[in-house]
């Protein structure tokens, strides 16, 4: 298809706009040196409501959340929409962990989930399980921010790889250069992009196309003539347990992610966040008007960019943008999306990076790494990270990324004991937790091995392996066609192994706690934690 | 944002049971079979989809009301 070059004109400039704040940032808010990990990898800790909100909005929103959902629902109906009820309950769940989390980590000047986890437990080994758990989770995750930015890119008409080459090459150059600032400051504009191009979707693509009813009807129309039986606008009610399961188990693992906790631990104080994870649904209100634009798709007659014979279903949003909207407004659509996907990359890029910086480098390789080499060494790891993406995404089938991306959420699911009840108690062994940790990857990766890849469509097998996340009951020799989500059931054989050895392991001594009570509850300016700058700008 | 005004008080540890007010969304929102129905519609909308976009304001009144009720030092 030939290049529409109004939309790529405006996506350029708007490209180049957030390339130049990128480099900036590293001048913004600042108080000290870049070269220290609180500096370039936490922002200075000193994030107030508004940043954490446009950061963590831009972080966990990411590009491919928005162009992957209503594909789903594009292509499946109602249980693509579990992604609403999870970006629901995520916030009161976090609500209550977040603070302790925060508070523990600023007393005691964690950088990383790991850092955490090595403290409270007392255990280098359990702290590393959990960064190599991190770090491959968070790796496909960066990669598939490649795949929202090709999707888009398929749809201005540009084919190859380049162009994504040098989007990761200018993104790179930035988080080097400017560290946590750089998304913090870009997810304004973002975010802002974003919620323009979605408020003028959903007051005028309706009215394009006659009413939510038509739109409905169309989607029903579609998915009564197709013979699988996973799609529909409503769930069946073999899929209820799934929906559900999945709506839980992805809350439960969003904010067990590197990145997350980077996006908590870079706030000011404990009230950014409460007041934060009452603010934060406001995108998933966003997340879920875009998600019914899948079926304004399908109403609209969108088709899919096919290439080397395979329809791309994540091009449906920007194809939809494009057909209904003028070509500049399609442009602005375009860079929405594109700029959505360097925030979370390049954070998550920083998570990745401070992972292997605290909890490998300094614990294993230069124990006496002062923290000017802490950030050097994290700087450098983030450019190693975003090129092990780019080569991922380029020298492998992206289906590939979306597979490790699926099993990157079971597997940080693991985390959860040692990480979340490790907040509340030190009931647990260290030794136990390891061998839940191990329990649960093991399952959670041998459920989704079994999993074939199912047309939802035609009912066809396409492929035998890695197939999705839903688990049929079915493997445990129940006559039903309900599933349940992998991730679920590995992380409560994780906690089962973890509850029932820890007796056991009695015997042999128990971690040291470097925390103490009163440190989960410490705020800014309580003893041991910084002190708040005199006069640190707006909140 | 202001700075609380007791910023070195730590937060009340009991909170009067204001935390059990978070589980609501959670029921609302993850047990499908309240509302895997299409009627009644809202602008043509099943209710399936409204009534899950519904809570989102909901789960924002809970945390809030929470965030209110529990933090120590100031109102």
């Amino acid at each position: 298809m030939s290049v529409k070059w109004v939309e790529l004109t405006v996506l350029l400039i708007l490209f180049t706009l957030v390339t130049v704040l990128g480099f900036v940032a590293s001048r913004w808010r600042r108080t000290a040196s870049l070269e220290h990990l609180d500096e370039w990898g936490l922002g200075g800790r000193n994030f107030g409501s508004w940043i954490t909100w446009f950061l963590i909005g831009g972080d966990l929103y990411t590009a491919y959340t928005f162009v992957a959902v209503p594909a789903l629902i594009y292509g499946a109906g109602a249980a693509g929409f579990f992604a609403v009820p999870y970006t629901i309950v995520v916030y009161p769940i976090v609500f209550l962990v977040a603070p302790r989390l925060w508070s523990v980590s600023h007393r005691h000047g964690y950088v990383t989930p790991a850092d955490f986890v090595r403290g409270r437990h007392g255990s280098p080994s359990l702290a590393l399980v959990i960064a190599i758990t991190g770090i491959i989770a968070t790796m496909p995750y960066i990669a598939l921010q490649l795949v929202g930015i090709q999707a888009v890119l398929k749809a201005t008409g540009i084919g190859g790889e380049w162009p994504i080459v040098i989007a990761f090459a200018v993104l790179a150059a930035y988080t080097y250069q400017s560290g946590l600032r750089a998304p913090a400051l870009i997810a304004f504009v973002k975010d802002s992009l974003i919620y323009l191009v979605v408020i003028a979707a959903i007051i005028y693509v309706p009215i394009k196309l006659h009413g939510w009813g038509k739109i409905f009807a169309a989607a029903d129309t579609k998915f009564a003539a197709s013979k699988g039986l996973g799609d529909g606008t409503l769930l069946a009610s073999s899929q209820q347990l799934g929906y559900s399961t999945l709506a839980l188990g992805s809350a439960l693992a969003l904010f067990l992610y590197p990145h997350s906790v980077t996006g908590v631990l870079a706030a000011r104080n404990r009230s950014v966040i409460k007041r934060n994870m009452a603010a934060l649904p406001a995108y998933s209100l966003v997340l879920g008007l875009i998600a019914l634009l899948g079926y304004a798709a399908i109403a609209a007659g969108i088709k899919p960019i096919v290439t080397n014979g395979k329809a791309d279903a994540n091009t449906v949003i920007p194809l939809l943008y494009d057909s209904l909207f003028p070509s500049w407004f399609a442009g602005i659509a375009f860079a929405a999306i594109a700029i959505g996907a360097l925030v979370p990359a390049a954070i998550m890029s920083i998570a990745a990076a401070n992972l292997f910086t605290r909890n490998i480098y300094k614990e294993y390789l230069r124990r006496d790494a002062s923290p000017a080499d802490e950030a050097r060494v994290s700087k450098l790891a983030s450019l190693v990270v975003k090129a092990g993406a780019v080569v991922v995404i380029l020298l492998l089938d992206p289906q590939f990324s979306i597979d490790l991306q699926l099993i990157g959420g079971v597997i940080i699911l693991q985390t959860l004991p040692a990480m979340v009840l490790g907040l509340y108690t030190r009931w647990f062994h260290r030794w136990a937790l390891l061998a839940g940790w191990l329990v649960g990857m093991l399952a959670g990766i041998w459920m989704l091995w079994l999993t074939p890849a199912v047309n939802v469509g035609t009912g066809q097998r396409i492929r035998p392996h890695w197939g999705g996340a839903q688990f049929a009951l079915s493997h445990w020799g129940f006559d039903t066609r309900v599933t349940i989500y992998a991730g679920i059931v590995a992380v409560v054989l994780n906690l089962l192994v973890a509850a029932i050895l820890t007796p056991f392991f009695r015997g042999s001594p128990a971690g040291e706690d470097a925390t103490r009570e009163d440190d989960y509850h410490a705020d800014a300016g309580a003893a041991g934690v910084k002190p708040l700058p005199a006069e640190a700008g707006i909140g | 944002m202001t700075v609380d005004p007791a910023p070195s008080r730590p937060e009340r540890r009991t909170t009067g049971g204001w935390n059990w007010l978070l589980v609501v969304p959670l029921i609302g929102t993850l047990i499908p079979a309240f509302y895997n129905k299409a009627d009644p519609r809202l602008f043509g909308i099943p209710f399936f989809y409204w009534y899950q976009l519904l809570w989102i304001p909901i789960a924002v009144s809970t945390t809030l009301v929470v965030f209110r009720a529990t933090r120590g030092g100031g109102r």
